[in-house]
C-alpha cells in the first residue's frame, strides 16, 4: 500500500498515513487532488479507480471516506476488506465509532492503524490481537494519568470541522 | 458494519449529550479547543490566521524549559493536527524525537507516532532517533519494545540498520508473539530498503514461517512474497509448506478471530496464493502439488461482483480468446454508457483488445469521443497511443486514416508520445504496398493540412504544426495546381504565432526552404527576412538566411535539397567518407583524433580519482521511451487466437466445448442473432444504418437457423434497445466471422489489409529503415528445448533426490504446528521441534545450485560446491588457484583469477565464472599463515550489481579459514542496470589469532560482457522482438575486411568475444541477438555498407544498446 487517507464529505483530512517517502508539498498536492476526485464521484460509482499512475480503492462510511492507494499488483477487493476491517477495529475500540471520535482522538486512530498495518502491509488481521495490543498500551497509560473528559456539546463541529 | 456507523451518525446529537464511554477521552483539552475554534470559523483565511497563531504558541511552549513531558505530548498532538490540515510545523520535529527519548511510556508513544508521521526515512533528524530505539529495544517493558519495533517498521534510516539489526534479530526468539511479529515486519522493511543487509538471516525467516502463532507466520509471508518474486527457483522446497498452510487456512483450522465475515483469513489466503502462483509458474511438478488445495480454495471462495472487476477479468480473458467477449456484448454496451468514467475507460480498454479490421471505425470513434472529454493527462496520452495504434494497424482506407490521425494530433496535443508523429511521418515517407496508394495518402494529407492552415492555424498544437510543415515541405508538389508560393504564404504566418516554439519555427522554415523555388517564393522569403531578421534566436536567423539564399539560387537549391519523389530513398553516406580528406588534413595539421563518446567518458573518469559515480548515466539515451511497435503485439496475439479459438462455437456436438445451453445467444457468427428473428423489412432497417455492413465479409453467406430470441418488447424502450443492438453488431463485427471463414483463410494469416506497419522494404534499400524480420523462413532451433530444461530441473529438485524423505512421510509441516492453539499451550516456548524436514539448519542440497548445474552431472558433486569448501593443500604459490575452482564450475568460461587484496596472512583472489543463467564471482581466500583466521566474513556491495551469496544450507555463523588452506566463496551477480563497466566494492573481515579484528577493503571490476548471454531465437521470433523493442541506436563499426567473408568473420568475432548469438545471415545482412543476464534482450541488425558494418541496435532497456555498442567497438578494435 502506498498511502491511506481518511477525509470527510467536506474534504477535510481526518487521518493520513504515507507508506512511501514523499515530500510534504507532494503529499499535500496528491492528497488534495485525490480527495477532490473522489468527492466528485457519485454514490453508485465503482469503488476502484485508476487515477494518474495510482490504483485507488475507497469506500464511504457515513460522512467519512476511507481511501487507499495500492501497488499495481495488489488486489483491489482485498483492499476494500482491509478498509472494512479497519473500520471494524475502530468501531470496536470506540464503541460504535463516529467521525467525531476520529477527529478528537485521531492519535488513537493512528495507534490502531499502526497495530493493524505496519509499513503498508497487514500486520495482524485478528481483531482480538490488535485490540489486545492497544488495550495493553492504553492500560500502561491510564496508570500514568487520570482521565478527565466530559464530551463536547456543540453538534456544529460535526458539520464543519 | 457500515449500517452501524450510519446509524451512529444519524443519532449523533443524542450521542453527544450522553455520557462518555471509558474509551472516549477528552475534548475539553487544548486540542478540543483548537478543533472547535476551527469549526466556528467560516473562511479559509480565518482558519489560516488561527492556525498560525496556534503554531506560534506551540513553538513558544515547546522550546520553553519549563514544559513538562506531559504538556509536550499534548503539544505534539496539536502539531500533528496542524500538519494534517496542511500547515508546516517543522520546528516540532526535533521535539517529537525528544519526546520519544525522554518521555514516560505514554509520552513516548505519542513521540514515536509524531516521528513516524512527520519524518520520512531520508530525513536527517532520524539519526537522532537511533539511540532511543536501541534503548527501547533493550527495555524490559514490552510496550516500549513494541513501540520501538513499530517505528522501526515504518521509518528507519537505511545507513543505521546495522546498528540495530542484531537486536531486532534477537527479538525473533522473543516469547511474546507480538514482539516476534513486529520483529519480522521490521526485517521485512529492512529487506525492502537494503536486501543485502538481511541476507544472512534467511534461515530465521524460515523459523518465523513455522511459528506457532499465525500472526507471526503471516507476517513472514510478506518477506517470502518479495523473495519468491525475485528468485522463485530458490524456494521450491517451501511449496509443500505453503500448500500445507493454505490447506489449514482453507480448512478453517485457524482460531476463529482470524475469520473475516466467515471467510477464514482472506488476507492470508491471498498472500499464499500469490506466492504459490509465483512458485508454480512454468513448473509442472511444483504446480501439481498445489492443484488439490487450489481447487479447494476456489470451491470455498464466494464470487464477488463488482462491475469493473468483471470487466478487467474479461479484458485479460479476451487476450486469450476474443470470442469470449461475444457472450457479454450487451453488458459491455451497457458499460460503455455508464456514468462512471472509470468503468467507461475499462470498457474502452476491452474494446481496444477486440478491435479488428471491421469494427475499427466504430471503436476508434468511441475512443476519440472519450478522448474529447478526458481531462486527465495520463488517460489522454494513453488513449492517443491506442488510437494511433489501431489506426495504423486496421485503417480501412486512406482518408479515414488521415482524418483519424488529425483528430489525435489535435486532441492529444503536445503531451503525445514523441514516437507517434515520428512513426506517422515515417509511414508517409516509406509508404506501403503500392506506389499509387502512397501518393494518394500523401495527397490526402497535403489536402487536409492546407485546409487546416487556411482555417485556424493558431489552435494547432506544436507537434501537429511540425508534422504539417514537414509533410507540406516534402509532398505539396504531389498536389497538382498547388503553387509552392501558396504553401509558403500559408506557412509564413506560423512564424508570427506567439505560442509557436523555436523548434517548430525551425521545422516551418525547413519546409519553406524545400519549397522555395521561383521568383514568387523569393519575394516571400525576402519579406520574411525583413520581418524576422532581427530575431534574437540565432537558429531562426540562420534558417532565414539559408532560405533567402537558396530561394535566390535555384541551381544550388536543387543540389542541396534534391526533389525526391518519395519512392527513391536518398542515398546517404552514413560513414561520412567524403570527409576523409578533411580529416586526414586536420590530423596532419596536428588535430587530435576523434574519440567516440564512450572513450572520452572513460578517460575522463580515469582522470578524476575521486569520482563518486564513475560510470554514471551520462551516456546518451535514446529518446523514445516506449516503443511504437511494443503496443502492437498483444492485439496481434489476440487476433490469431481468435482465428483458432472459434471452432468450439462451431462444434455441433457439445462434448468438450463450452456449454451454451441456457445461455441466451444474442450474437452469432454472422452478426446479431435477433435480426434473424425479426421480420425481413425490420432486418433491413437494422442493417442499413450500420456503417460497416458493406465491409462485413460473408454478408451473403447462408445463414444457419439460430435459436430465436424472445421478440423484443414493444414500447419506447424498443428503439433504445435496438440502437444498442446495432452498436453491438458494429462493435463486435468480425470477431466471429473470421473463424467462420476458417479453412480457406488459413493460408493467408492476415485476411484483410493489415494496416500500415507490416510493410517490409526491399532488399536494396539503403534508407536504413528496413526491419530485419520476414525474409527468411529458416530458423535456428533453440539449443535447449523446453522439455530438457524441465527434466534438469526435476532431477535436481530436492523432492526427487533420494536423500530427502518425500513430503508425505515428513515430520509435521509448519502449519500443522502453527495455528493450533492447543499446540501452543503445550509447548509454548520452543518452536524448534516443529521445524519441518525441509527447513533444516544444515545443508540443503539444491536450491542455489539448480541454475548452475544445467548440464553438468547433478547429485553429489553439487553438494560439496556450496558454502565454504575448505581445500587444504600446502600450496606455496597463492595465485595457482584454478584447481580450487568448484568442480561444477570447471570448464565453464571464466575470467582469469586476479588478486583482490592481501595482508599479513590472507590473500584474496577472484574470478568471474559465466554459467548459462548466472554470473558467479568466485572468491578464493588463501591463508598462508599457520593460524586460522577466525570469524571470516566477506561483505560486498555495488551500485550496479546485486550481489548474493550462493550457498547450500543456511549460513554458518562463524566461518574459519584454517591455516595453509584455501576457502572458496561464491557470489551470484545480477546487474541492476547495464553499464559499460561495473565496480564491486567489498571488505573482508576476520579475527586474528590474538583476537584482534582485522578488515581489508578490496574492489573488483566487471564489464558488461560478463553479463551478456546469447539469446537463441528463430528469425520470426527475432522479427517480433524487434518490433517490440525501441531505443534505437545506429552506428558504423569497423569491418574485419581482410577476411575472405568479412561480414561472417566480424559477426563471429562478436559472437566469440561478447557471447552474442548470430541468428541469421542473409546476403549482406546479419541479425544478432543477446540478452542481459536476467534482463531484457538486445537485438542487433547488421548490414554491410561501404566497407563498414552498419549496425542498428534495439532493446527495451535504454542503456543496453549503447553499452553493448561500446563493447562491440572494442571487440573489433582488438586484434
Amino acid at each position: 500500500m502506498r498511502f491511506m487517507l481518511l477525509f470527510s464529505r467536506q474534504g477535510k483530512l481526518r487521518l493520513q498515513k504515507w507508506y512511501v517517502p514523499l515530500g510534504d508539498q507532494e503529499k499535500r498536492r496528491l492528497g488534495r487532488e485525490l480527495v477532490q476526485t473522489i468527492l466528485g464521484r457519485k454514490a453508485k460509482m465503482c469503488s476502484f479507480l485508476e487515477w494518474r499512475d495510482l490504483k485507488v480503492v475507497y469506500k464511504r462510511y457515513a460522512s467519512l471516506y476511507f481511501c487507499c492507494a495500492i501497488e499495481e499488483q495488489d488486489n483491489e477487493l482485498i483492499t476494500l476488506e482491509v478498509i472494512h476491517r479497519y473500520v471494524e477495529l475502530l468501531d470496536k475500540y470506540f464503541g460504535s465509532v463516529c467521525e467525531l471520535d476520529i477527529i478528537f482522538n485521531f492519535e488513537k486512530a493512528y495507534f490502531i492503524l499502526d497495530e493493524f498495518l505496519l509499513g503498508g502491509e497487514a500486520q495482524e488481521t485478528s481483531k482480538k490481537s490488535v485490540l489486545k495490543a492497544i488495550e495493553q498500551a492504553d492500560q500502561l497509560t491510564s496508570t500514568c494519568y487520570q482521565q478527565a473528559s466530559p464530551r463536547i456539546t456543540s453538534p456544529t463541529c460535526y458539520e464543519h470541522a | 458494519m457500515s449500517d452501524v456507523v450510519e446509524r451512529t451518525l444519524t443519532a449523533l446529537p443524542s450521542l453527544l449529550s450522553s455520557d462518555p464511554s471509558p474509551g472516549r477521552p477528552s475534548s475539553t483539552s487544548k486540542l478540543g479547543t483548537l478543533i472547535r475554534g476551527i469549526t466556528e470559523l467560516t473562511s479559509k483565511h480565518d482558519e489560516e490566521k488561527l492556525i498560525q497563531r496556534e503554531l506560534v504558541s506551540i513553538k513558544e511552549q515547546v522550546s520553553s524549559p519549563n514544559t513538562t513531558m506531559r504538556q509536550m505530548k499534548e503539544l505534539m498532538v496539536r502539531a500533528v493536527y496542524c500538519e494534517m490540515l496542511g500547515y508546516e510545523a517543522s520546528f516540532s520535529y526535533i521535539h517529537a524525537i525528544k519526546l520519544a527519548q525522554q518521555g514516560t511510556a505514554l509520552d513516548k508513544r505519542v513521540g514515536y507516532l509524531a516521528v513516524s508521521l512527520f519524518l520520512n526515512e531520508s530525513h536527517e533528524l532520524l539519526l537522532l532517533l537511533v539511540n532511543t530505539v536501541l534503548k527501547d529495544l533493550q527495555s524490559t517493558n514490552l510496550i516500549e519494545v513494541c513501540m520501538a519495533l513499530t517505528v522501526v517498521g515504518q521509518v528507519f534510516p537505511k545507513d543505521m540498520i546495522p546498528a540495530i539489526l542484531p537486536m531486532v534479530e534477537e527479538k525473533l526468539n522473543h516469547p511474546k508473539e507480538i514482539i516476534r511479529r513486529k520483529a519480522v515486519l521490521a526485517l521485512y522493511k529492512f529487506y525492502l530498503i537494503a536486501p543485502n543487509q538481511v541476507q544472512h538471516i534467511h534461515s530465521k525467516f524460515r523459523k518465523a514461517l513455522c511459528d506457532k502463532d499465525p500472526g507471526v507466520m503471516s507476517a513472514s509471508l510478506h518477506i517470502y512474497l518479495e523473495m519468491v518474486t525475485e528468485k522463485p527457483e530458490s524456494y521450491k522446497d517451501l511449496v509443500v509448506s505453503f500448500v500445507t498452510i493454505l490447506k489449514q487456512v482453507v480448512g478453517g483450522k485457524l482460531p476463529i478471530d482470524f475469520n473475516y465475515h466467515s471467510v477464514p483469513a482472506p488476507w492470508l489466503q491471498i498472500q499464499l496464493l500469490r506466492i504459490l502462483s509465483l512458485l508454480g509458474k512454468n513448473d509442472r511438478s511444483t504446480s501439481e502439488m498445489m492443484y488439490e488445495v487450489l481447487d479447494e480454495s476456489l470451491r470455498r471462495a464466494e464470487m464477488n461482483h463488482n462491475i469493473t472487476y468483471g470487466l478487467k477479468a474479461l479484458t485479460y480473458v479476451v487476450q486469450q480468446d476474443a470470442n469470449l467477449a461475444l457472450q457479454h456484448q450487451m453488458t459491455i454496451i451497457e458499460c460503455l454508457d455508464h456514468a462512471d468514467l472509470i468503468i467507461k475507460r475499462e470498457t474502452l480498454e476491452l474494446l481496444f483488445r477486440i478491435t479488428n479490421g471491421q469494427n475499427v471505425k466504430v471503436i476508434v470513434e468511441k475512443l476519440l469521443e472519450f478522448l474529447r472529454h478526458s481531462k486527465d493527462d495520463y488517460v489522454t496520452i494513453d488513449l492517443g497511443g491506442k488510437v494511433t495504434e489501431l489506426a495504423e494497424k486496421y485503417a480501412p482506407d486512406n482518408s479515414w486514416f488521415i482524418r483519424t490521425m488529425n483528430t489525435v494530433f489535435l486532441l492529444v496535443g503536445d503531451q503525445m508520445q514523441p514516437d507517434i508523429p515520428n512513426s506517422f511521418l515515417r509511414l508517409l515517407s516509406e509508404g506501403f504496398e503500392s506506389a499509387e496508394e502512397d501518393q494518394q495518402l500523401r495527397l490526402l494529407a497535403v489536402d487536409s493540412y492546407v485546409s487546416l492552415l487556411q482555417e485556424q492555424p493558431a489552435r494547432l498544437p506544436q507537434r501537429f504544426l511540425q508534422v504539417i510543415s514537414w509533410v507540406l515541405g516534402e509532398y505539396s508538389s504531389v498536389k497538382e495546381g498547388l503553387e509552392p508560393a501558396t504553401v509558403l504564404r500559408l506557412l509564413a504566418p506560423l512564424l508570427d504565432l506567439r505560442h509557436c516554439s523555436s523548434e517548430t519555427k525551425s521545422w516551418v522554415l525547413a519546409a519553406m526552404t524545400k519549397l522555395s523555388a521561383g521568383p514568387a517564393c523569393l519575394s516571400v522569403a525576402q519579406e520574411l527576412a525583413e520581418r524576422h531578421g532581427g530575431s534574437l534566436d540565432t537558429t531562426l536567423r540562420q534558417r532565414l538566411h539559408e532560405l533567402q539564399h537558396l530561394a535566390s539560387d535555384g541551381e544550388l537549391l536543387r543540389r542541396v535539397l534534391p526533389c525526391s519523389d518519395g519512392l527513391e530513398p536518398l542515398e546517404v553516406d552514413s560513414t561520412l567518407s567524403f570527409l576523409d580528406g578533411f580529416v586526414s588534413e586536420a590530423l596532419a595539421a596536428g588535430a587530435a583524433p576523434y574519440k567516440p563518446p564512450h572513450q572520452r567518458q572513460e578517460e575522463l573518469a580515469q582522470e578524476k580519482a575521486l569520482s563518486v559515480e564513475p560510470y554514471g548515466l551520462s551516456l546518451p539515451l535514446s529518446l523514445s521511451s516506449s516503443s511504437i511497435a511494443g503496443r502492437l503485439s498483444p492485439t496481434v496475439l489476440s487476433m490469431s487466437s481468435g482465428l483458432s479459438g472459434n471452432s468450439t462455437e462451431l462444434s455441433p456436438k457439445g462434448g468438450s466445448a463450452l456449454r451454451l445451453e441456457g445461455v441466451t445467444r444474442v450474437w452469432g457468427k454472422e452478426g446479431y442473432l435477433a435480426k434473424a428473428a425479426l421480420k425481413p423489412e425490420e432486418a433491413a432497417k437494422t442493417e442499413v444504418p450500420c456503417p460497416l455492413s458493406v465491409l462485413q465479409e460473408g454478408g451473403s453467406a447462408p445463414r444457419t437457423p439460430v435459436v430465436s430470441l424472445p421478440a423484443p418488447a414493444p414500447g419506447p424502450s424498443l428503439q433504445a434497445e435496438r440502437e444498442k443492438q446495432q452498436l453491438a453488431s458494429c462493435l463486435f463485427m468480425g470477431l466471429g466471422s473470421q473463424g467462420a471463414a476458417g479453412p480457406c483463410l488459413m493460408g493467408k494469416a492476415e485476411p484483410t489489409r493489415h494496416g500500415f506497419r507490416k510493410k517490409v522494404k526491399g532488399q536494396g534499400s539503403s534508407s536504413g529503415a528496413r526491419g530485419p524480420s520476414g525474409d527468411s523462413a529458416s530458423s535456428s532451433p533453440s539449443p535447449l528445448s523446453a522439455q530438457s530444461a524441465m527434466d534438469n530441473l526435476l532431477c535436481s529438485s530436492p523432492l526427487d533426490s533420494g536423500s530427502t524423505p518425500s513430503p508425505a512421510d515428513s515430520a509435521p509441516s509448519p502449519a500443522d504446528s502453527a495455528p493450533s492453539p492447543a499446540d501452543s499451550a503445550t509447548s509454548p516456548a520452543d518452536p524448534a521441534p516443529h521445524l519441518p524436514h525441509d527447513l533444516p539448519a544444515n545443508n540443503r542440497p539444491c536450491d542455489a545450485q539448480e541454475d548452475l548445474t544445467e548440464d553438468t552431472d547433478t547429485s553429489e558433486t553439487v553438494v560439496e560446491g556450496n558454502s565454504v569448501a575448505v581445500v587444504d593443500p600446502y600450496d606455496p604459490e597463492p595465485l595457482c588457484l584454478s584447481p580450487h575452482l568448484p568442480e561444477e564450475l570447471c570448464g565453464l568460461p571464466r575470467s582469469e583469477i586476479r588478486p583482490l587484496c592481501r595482508d599479513a596472512s590472507l590473500v584474496l583472489s577472484a574470478c568471474c565464472v559465466r554459467t548459462d543463467h548466472s554470473s558467479l564471482l568466485v572468491v578464493f581466500v588463501s591463508n598462508a599463515s599457520d593460524s586460522a583466521a577466525r570469524r571470516f566474513a566477506l561483505q560486498m556491495t555495488s551500485g550496479d550489481l546485486e550481489v548474493s551469496r550462493v550457498r547450500g544450507g543456511p549460513e554458518e555463523e562463524e566461518e574459519h579459514v584454517e591455516g595453509h588452506s584455501v576457502a572458496v566463496y561464491q557470489y551470484s551477480l545480477v546487474p541492476t542496470r547495464p553499464s559499460v563497466h561495473m565496480e564491486l566494492a567489498g571488505r573482508a573481515s576476520y579475527q586474528r589469532p590474538d583476537g584482534e579484528p582485522q578488515s581489508t577493503p578490496f574492489s573488483y571490476g566487471l564489464s558488461l560482457p560478463d553479463f551478456i548471454r546469447p539469446l537463441s531465437v528463430s528469425t520470426e521470433e527475432y522479427g517480433r522482438l524487434w518490433l517490440a523493442s525501441s531505443n534505437d541506436i545506429k552506428q558504423n563499426l569497423a569491418l574485419l575486411s581482410q577476411e575472405p567473408d568479412p561480414l561472417r568473420a566480424t559477426l563471429h568475432r562478436l559472437r566469440d568475444r561478447l557471447q552474442l548469438n548470430v541468428v541469421d545471415i542473409i546476403a549482406s545482412e546479419g541479425i544478432v541477438a543477446c540478452q542481459l543476464l536476467q534482463g531484457p534482450p538486445c537485438l542487433m541488425h547488421c548490414r554491410l555498407n561501404a566497407g563498414c558494418l552498419a549496425v542498428w541496435l534495439r532493446s527495451s532497456l535504454p542503456e543496453l544498446p549503447d553499452c553493448l555498442l561500446y563493447h562491440c567497438q572494442r571487440a573489433l578494435a582488438q586484434h
